[in-house]
C-alpha cells in the first residue's frame, strides 16, 4: 500500500531519562539520514536492529544525542521500515527532535496509527490490536491478566457461540416463512421463550461482569462528600500521604479538575475533583449543594465523611437520606477530639456501612477495601473465566441485550414471528461487531482513534 | 445458403433474444422509452409462454411483481387482465410477508401480453434464431440469427430463459428440446462461450398435467379466491378487475406414494447420475421431498386449472423426472386423482446459463459493454424473477443509450435489488428462487408499499406517465397527512371508549392517551378504533392499510430503518473499476483472488462475496480513503 511517513513522540512527555521519537513508512530511513548524523557513516548502511550513537540536528544545529535504531520491513512493530531515535528524555528536547523530524518530510502520526499500520499490515488482528491497547492502559495486575486473556481469544470464543444460538433461531423463523408447507411455527414461541431468556441471560452475565470487572481493572469512579469542615480535606491529605498511596495527577479532561488515583492494593479509587477538595472551606460552600449532588450522581461509589467528634447533623440525615440505593459508605473519621460517634448507632440510623478509620494512622482503611471488593463482586470476578473489560465490547454488548429484550417484548405482545428476527438480528449484529465479524465503515477508524499518541 | 442471406441487415437500437418473461418486460421498457427494439423468438406462438405453474405471485414472488408494477414493468397489469383466481397469502402472519398469488389461464395470459407487444411502437417482434453475438473490442454490436441476417445494436439483451442447449428427460428418455417440446436454442451458448462467457448447466423440471374431467374433487379440499380483491397492479382498482374466480384443490401424498417413490428412485435420472448436480432446492421434486423429509408421512399437492380454456389441470408440488410408468402410478396414489388421466408428462430440463456473477448490478456483462442478461440465463427460476430483471435490464440498456445515470436498485429498497445482488454476488450451484428470507429489511420491503418506495424511481426512469404519478403523489400525501392527524387525535375515559377497548380486552384507559398509542397496541388496530374516530376522513383501502402499518410497527420499522443506515454506508463506498488490487496489500489471498475476479461494484457488495472478510473490507477503505485524499 502507498504510505506516507508518520512520526511521532513514542514515549510519555514528561522528564524521564530516554524519550523516544519513532518514525515509520516506507522512505523513514531517508527521514532519519536528513536529521543525523554519525560518525562515519550514514543511516542506511547501518546494520538493522543495532544501535548506534550519533547526534540528532535541526538543519546544522544538533539538538541531541541520541542511540539510533533502524528497523527494516517487516521486523518492526508497524510492518514497515521504522527508525527510532531515543533521545534524553527531556519535553523540550523531543519536542525540537520531532518537529525536525516533521520538517524533514514525514507527518505527524494520529492517535493509534502506529497500531493501525501493524493491523492493516497483517502484524495483529482486531482484538489483539484492542488488546494491545488495553494491555497500554493497563494498571492493574488483573487488567493485565485480562487484556493478555482476550489477546489469547476468550472473548471471541465466547461471542461466536452466542451468535451461534441466536443465527439458529433466526434461521428457523425464516426458513419457516420460506417452506411453511415443511417447517411450521405452531407452538414455536414457547419453545423459543425459555432458549431467548437464555441468550439473554448469558449477555447479562457477561455485561455484569463487565462493569465490575471494568471496575477492577481501571479503578472507580469516587466522589467524597460530608459536610463542610468535617476534615475531607484532610482526609484526603493524609490518604494521599500515606506511604502506600501511589498519587498521579492527571489533568481533566473536561472540567478543569484534578482527578487523583488511591490505591488499596489492587482496588483503585478515582476520586473526582479532588482540587475542589483541597481549596479552603469557604470555597467549598461557593461550589454549592448542586455540584455536590452532580458528581455524586456521576460517580459509581461515595464516601461520606462524618466528623466523629460532632453528633450526626439534620443536614447530614438528609444528605444520606438522598443516598439510599447508592453505593456508598460511611467514614467517621477519627480525630484527636473526644468521639461522640458510635459506628453502630450511625449505622442504624442511616441504613449505611459506616467504617470508622483514621486518616492519620491508616485504620480502618483495610475494611474499606474489603468493603469495595464485597460491594464490585471483586472476588466473584477474579474467579469469573471471562470477564469484559473493553468499553467498545461493554457497549455492544448493552446493545445486544437491549435488542433481545425487544425480542421479549415482541413475543409478549404476540407479534408475528417474522418480528422478532429484526431484533435477533441486530443482536447478532452488535456481537459481530465485537469480534470484527461484521464490517462497519468506521470501526476501524474508531477504534484506533482511542489509541495513545505515539503507539 | 448463409452467404446470401448475410447480405441482410437492419439496424436498431436494441436487439432482445427471447420473448419470455423476462424478454417481454426488457422488449417493452426499452420501446416504451422510445428505443428501436426488435424482439427474437423461436416461437411467435409462445410468447409469455408459461410453460410450468399455471399462476403469478405467491410468497416473495408478489413482491417482485408489485415493485416490477410501480417500475412501470407490465407483468402486474397483464395478470390482473388474465387471472382465473387471486389470493392473498400468510393473512395469518405479519404484513412483510403477505404475499399475493394470482392463478392465470395461461392462453390468455400468454395472448393479451402478445397483443401489448404488437401494440407498443418501435417494437418489433422476429421468430428467428439468435445464433451469434456480434462483440468489437469488448462491445456488443449486435446479433446474428441463424439464416445469417445480421441485426446491428446498441444493446443486446439475453433472455435466453431455458433454451440454451435444453434438454428435456424423464426415465430413460432424453429429447433435445426446451421446456414444452419447443425448439432448443443450439447455436448461441457456443458464440457465448467464444466472447469468453462463462456458462453454467443447470436444470429444474415441471409436474404432470392431468385431465380434469378424471378427477373427483369430492375426495379434495377446495381452495377458493378471496372475496376482496387486491390487484397485482398499482394502477388497477379491485373494482376494476372483479369477475367470477375459479377453485383449486388440495390434496395429499400418502405412504404408498412414497414406497414407489422409493422403490423406483434408481430409474429417476436425476438420482441416477445421469443428470449431474442439485435441483433447485425451494422448488424441489416429489423424489426430492421424499428423499430429504423421510419422516413425512404425506405432502401437500395442489390442483390448479391450466386455464379456462381447457380442462388440463397441473399437479403443484409434483414435479418429477421419473419414467412414465412410475408417474402413472404414484398419482394414482393420490385421494382423487385414482383414475387421473395424464395428459403431458413430469420432466426436469436441463440448460446452459451464464454464471451471473460476470454481471454488473445494471445486468450489463462486466466485460462485454452493450450486453445485457435477464431471466432464466441469468440461473434464476421463475417467472417473477425473470421478469423483474428483464425490466431492469431493459431500462438499464435504455439508459445508456440515451446516456444517463443507470439504475441500481439496492437491497434495501426491493426484492428486486435483493434478487440482483445475490444473484451477481454469490454463487449459485440451483435455479436462484426469490424468498423471504432472502430480503433482510423485509419490514420496509412490503408488497402493500411497493409504490410508495419504487414509483419515484420508475417516473425518473421515463415508465411512470403524468396521470399515474399524480395518483401517486395524492396517495403518498394522503397517508402522510391522516398520519400526522392520528398523532394528534386524544380519547379520554368516556364510557365509549372504555367499552370498546373492554370488547377487544383492552385494558382501559386510566387518563387520556393518543390514538396512535391505542393503534399500537397489540389487540388493536386503526379499523377498530374507527368508532372513536368521527372526524376520520373517508379514505380508499390502501391508505388507511398504510397508516395503520406505518403507526402499528413504527418502532420496528424505524429500528430497521437505521439497519439500512449502517448497510447504506459501505453500499455507497463504491470501488473504482479500474481499481488495482494488488497494489491495496494485506488483503488475504482468497479475498485478493475473488475481488480480481468478481471485481464488485461497492465495498458493500465486496463484503458479500463469500471469501472476503470484514477485516479484508476494512483494508479496502481504507486503501480506498487513502486514494480519495491523494486525489483531493
Amino acid at each position: 500500500m502507498q504510505t506516507d511517513v508518520i512520526a511521532a513522540i513514542a514515549t510519555g512527555l514528561s522528564q524521564s531519562g530516554v524519550g523516544i521519537v519513532r518514525i515509520s513508512g516506507p522512505g523513514a530511513v531517508d527521514i532519519a539520514e536528513k536529521v543525523t548524523e554519525i560518525r562515519g557513516k550514514t543511516l542506511s548502511a547501518l546494520a538493522p536492529r543495532h544501535m548506534a550513537l550519533g547526534f540528532v540536528k535541526d538543519g546544522n544545529e544538533r539538538l541531541d544525542e541520541a542511540l539510533i535504531v533502524v528497523m527494516k520491513a517487516p521486523h518492526s512493530y508497524t510492518g514497515e521500515d521504522t527508525v527510532e531515535l531515543q533521545c534524553h528524555g527531556g519535553p523540550l528536547v523531543l519536542k525540537r527532535v520531532l518537529e525536525a523530524v516533521l520538517k524533514a518530510g514525514a507527518r505527524l502520526a494520529e492517535p493509534g496509527e502506529y497500531t493501525k499500520r501493524a493491523f492493516l499490515n497483517g502484524r495483529l488482528d482486531l482484538s489483539e490490536a484492542e488488546a494491545v491497547m488495553d494491555l497500554i492502559r493497563a494498571e492493574t495486575d488483573f487488567a493485565r491478566e485480562t487484556a493478555l486473556s482476550q489477546l489469547g481469544g476468550s472473548v471471541s470464543e465466547r461471542i461466536r457461540h452466542l451468535r451461534a444460538e441466536i443465527l439458529e433461531e433466526t434461521a428457523f423463523i425464516e426458513a419457516a416463512l420460506d417452506d411453511p408447507e415443511h417447517i411450521s411455527l405452531d407452538g414455536y414461541p414457547e419453545t423459543f421463550a425459555p432458549k431467548l431468556a437464555k441468550i439473554t441471560q448469558e449477555v447479562q452475565t457477561l455485561l455484569s461482569g463487565s462493569e465490575n470487572g471494568r471496575r477492577l481493572a481501571e479503578g472507580i469512579n469516587t466522589v467524597i462528600l460530608g459536610r463542610p469542615n468535617v476534615g475531607k480535606s484532610s482526609l484526603l491529605n493524609a490518604l494521599l500521604g500515606e506511604e502506600r498511596a501511589i498519587v498521579t495527577a492527571i489533568p481533566g479532561t473536561t472540567r478543569d479538575t484534578i482527578e487523583e488515583t488511591l490505591r488499596l492494593g489492587d482496588v483503585v479509587l478515582h476520586l473526582a475533583d479532588t482540587a475542589g477538595l483541597r481549596e479552603t472551606a469557604d470555597e467549598i460552600e461557593k461550589i454549592g449543594v448542586a455540584l455536590a449532588e452532580k458528581k455524586a450522581r456521576e460517580s459509581e461509589l461515595i464516601l461520606y465523611v462524618l466528623d466523629g467528634s460532632e453528633s450526626l447533623t439534620k443536614e447530614d440525615e438528609d444528605e444520606l437520606g438522598q443516598l439510599a440505593g447508592r453505593q456508598a459508605i460511611v467514614l467517621i473519621n477519627k480525630s484527636d477530639l473526644e468521639q461522640v460517634l458510635d459506628e453502630e448507632e450511625v449505622a442504624k440510623k442511616t441504613g449505611m456501612e459506616v467504617i470508622r478509620i483514621s486518616a492519620r494512622t491508616g485504620e480502618g482503611l483495610e475494611r474499606v477495601k474489603e468493603a469495595v471488593e464485597r460491594r464490585f463482586l471483586f472476588k466473584e470476578v477474579r474467579q469469573q473465566p471471562l470477564v469484559i473489560t473493553n468499553v467498545r465490547h461493554q457497549a455492544l454488548l448493552r446493545e445486544a441485550e437491549e435488542a433481545l429484550l425487544r425480542v421479549k417484548d415482541s413475543l409478549e405482545a404476540s407479534l408475528p414471528e417474522d418480528f422478532f428476527t429484526i431484533d435477533l438480528n441486530e443482536a447478532y449484529r452488535s456481537l459481530g461487531l465485537i469480534i470484527g465479524e461484521e464490517a462497519e465503515e468506521d470501526l476501524i477508524n474508531e477504534i484506533f482513534g482511542k489509541f495513545c499518541l505515539g503507539k | 445458403m448463409r452467404e446470401f442471406a448475410e447480405k441482410l441487415l437492419t439496424e436498431c437500437d436494441v436487439a432482445v433474444i427471447g420473448a419470455g418473461h423476462a424478454g417481454c418486460e426488457a422488449a417493452l421498457a426499452c420501446a416504451r422509452l422510445g428505443l428501436e427494439t426488435v424482439m427474437f423468438t423461436v416461437s411467435v406462438d409462445s410468447i409469455a409462454l408459461m410453460p410450468c405453474n399455471p399462476n403469478v405471485g405467491g410468497t416473495s414472488k408478489g413482491h417482485l411483481v408489485r415493485e416490477l408494477d410501480a417500475l412501470g414493468g407490465e407483468m402486474g397489469r397483464n395478470i390482473d387482465k388474465a387471472f382465473i383466481q387471486s389470493r392473498m397469502l400468510n393473512e395469518s402472519k405479519g404484513s412483510a410477508v403477505h404475499s399475493l398469488r394470482a392463478q392465470a389461464d395461461k392462453r390468455e395470459y400468454s395472448q393479451r401480453m402478445r397483443e401489448t407487444l404488437e401494440h407498443t411502437p418501435h417494437l418489433y417482434i422476429k421468430q428467428a434464431e439468435a445464433a451469434e453475438i456480434l462483440v468489437e473490442d469488448g462491445v456488443c454490436r449486435g446479433v446474428k440469427t441463424l439464416s445469417g441476417w445480421t441485426y446491428q445494436a446498441k444493446a443486446v439483451i439475453l433472455c435466453t430463459g431455458t433454451y440454451l442447449k435444453a434438454r428435456c428427460v424423464y426415465g430413460e428418455v432424453s429429447e433435445q428440446t426446451g421446456p414444452n417440446g419447443l425448439k432448443a436454442a443450439m447455436h448461441l451458448s457456443d458464440s457465448l462461450r467464444e466472447n469468453g462467457i462463462e456458462l453454467l448447466r443447470f436444470k429444474t423440471g415441471t409436474p404432470a398435467r392431468i385431465d380434469g374431467r378424471t378427477v373427483d374433487f369430492s375426495k379434495m379440499t377446495e381452495q377458493k379466491g378471496d372475496d376482496t380483491l387486491v390487484p397485482f397492479s398499482f394502477s388497477n382498482k379491485a373494482e376494476d378487475i372483479a369477475k367470477p374466480q375459479i377453485s383449486c384443490w388440495l390434496t395429499y401424498t400418502n405412504e404408498e406414494t412414497h414406497r414407489i417413490i422409493r422403490e423406483n428412485i434408481g430409474r429417476s435420472p436425476l438420482f441416477s447420475g445421469a443428470i449431474k448436480g442439485t435441483g433447485p432446492r425451494y422448488c424441489p421434486s416429489i423424489e426430492d421431498k421424499v428423499v430429504k423429509f423421510p419422516d413425512k408421512t404425506r405432502h401437500q399437492l395442489f390442483i390448479e386449472p391450466e386455464g379456462l380454456y381447457t380442462n388440463e389441470l397441473y399437479i403443484s408440488g409434483m414435479s418429477s423426472s421419473l419414467p412414465e410408468d412410475v408417474q402413472h402410478a404414484m398419482i394414482h396414489t393420490v385421494p382423487g386423482l385414482e383414475h387421473a388421466e395424464i395428459v403431458r408428462n413430469a420432466y426436469a430440463i436441463m440448460y446452459d446459463c451464464l454464471d451471473p456473477r460476470q454481471l454488473r448490478p445494471t445486468l450489463e456483462l462486466k466485460d462485454i459493454r452493450g450486453l445485457y442478461s435477464a431471466g432464466q440465463s441469468n440461473g434464476s427460476s421463475g417467472y417473477e424473477e425473470a421478469a423483474a430483471q428483464g425490466l431492469v435490464a431493459g431500462i438499464n440498456a435504455a439508459l445508456k443509450i440515451r446516456g444517463e445515470e443507470p439504475l441500481i436498485i439496492d437491497r434495501s429498497e426491493a426484492y428486486i435489488g435483493v434478487l440482483i445482488d445475490d444473484l451477481t454476488t454469490k454463487e449459485n450451484t440451483e435455479p436462484y428462487r426469490m424468498m423471504t428470507s432472502r430480503a433482510e429489511y423485509r419490514l420496509l420491503l412490503r408488497q402493500d408499499n411497493a409504490d410508495l418506495r419504487l414509483t419515484p424511481l420508475g417516473r425518473r426512469v421515463g415508465l411512470i406517465d403524468d396521470a399515474r404519478w399524480e395518483k401517486f403523489l395524492e396517495k403518498k400525501d394522503a397517508i402522510e397527512r391522516e398520519i400526522e392527524r392520528v398523532k394528534h387525535v386524544t380519547l379520554g375515559t368516556s364510557e365509549k371508549v372504555q367499552k370498546l377497548l373492554e370488547g377487544y380486552d383492552s385494558t382501559l384507559l386510566k387518563s387520556g392517551i393518543t390514538m396512535e398509542e391505542l393503534i399500537r397496541r397489540p389487540e388493536l388496530d386503526y379499523e377498530k378504533l374507527a368508532p372513536l374516530d368521527p372526524e376520520r376522513p373517508d379514505l380508499p383501502a390502501d391508505v388507511r392499510e398504510q397508516v395503520n402499518i406505518e403507526i402499528k410497527y413504527e418502532g420496528y420499522i424505524r429500528r430497521q430503518r437505521q439497519q439500512v443506515e449502517h448497510f447504506k454506508k459501505l453500499e455507497s463506498r463504491l470501488i473504482p473499476e479500474d481499481i488495482d488490487y494488488d497494489e491495496v496489500g494485506s488483503l488475504r489471498i482468497e479475498a485478493l483472488q475473488k475481488l480480481k475476479r468478481f471485481r464488485p461494484h461497492s465495498l458493500g457488495q465486496a463484503g458479500r462475496i463469500a471469501g472476503v472478510s470484514p477485516a479484508d473490507v476494512a483494508m479496502l477503505n481504507v486503501y480506498l480513503e487513502q486514494k480519495r485524499r491523494e486525489n483531493k
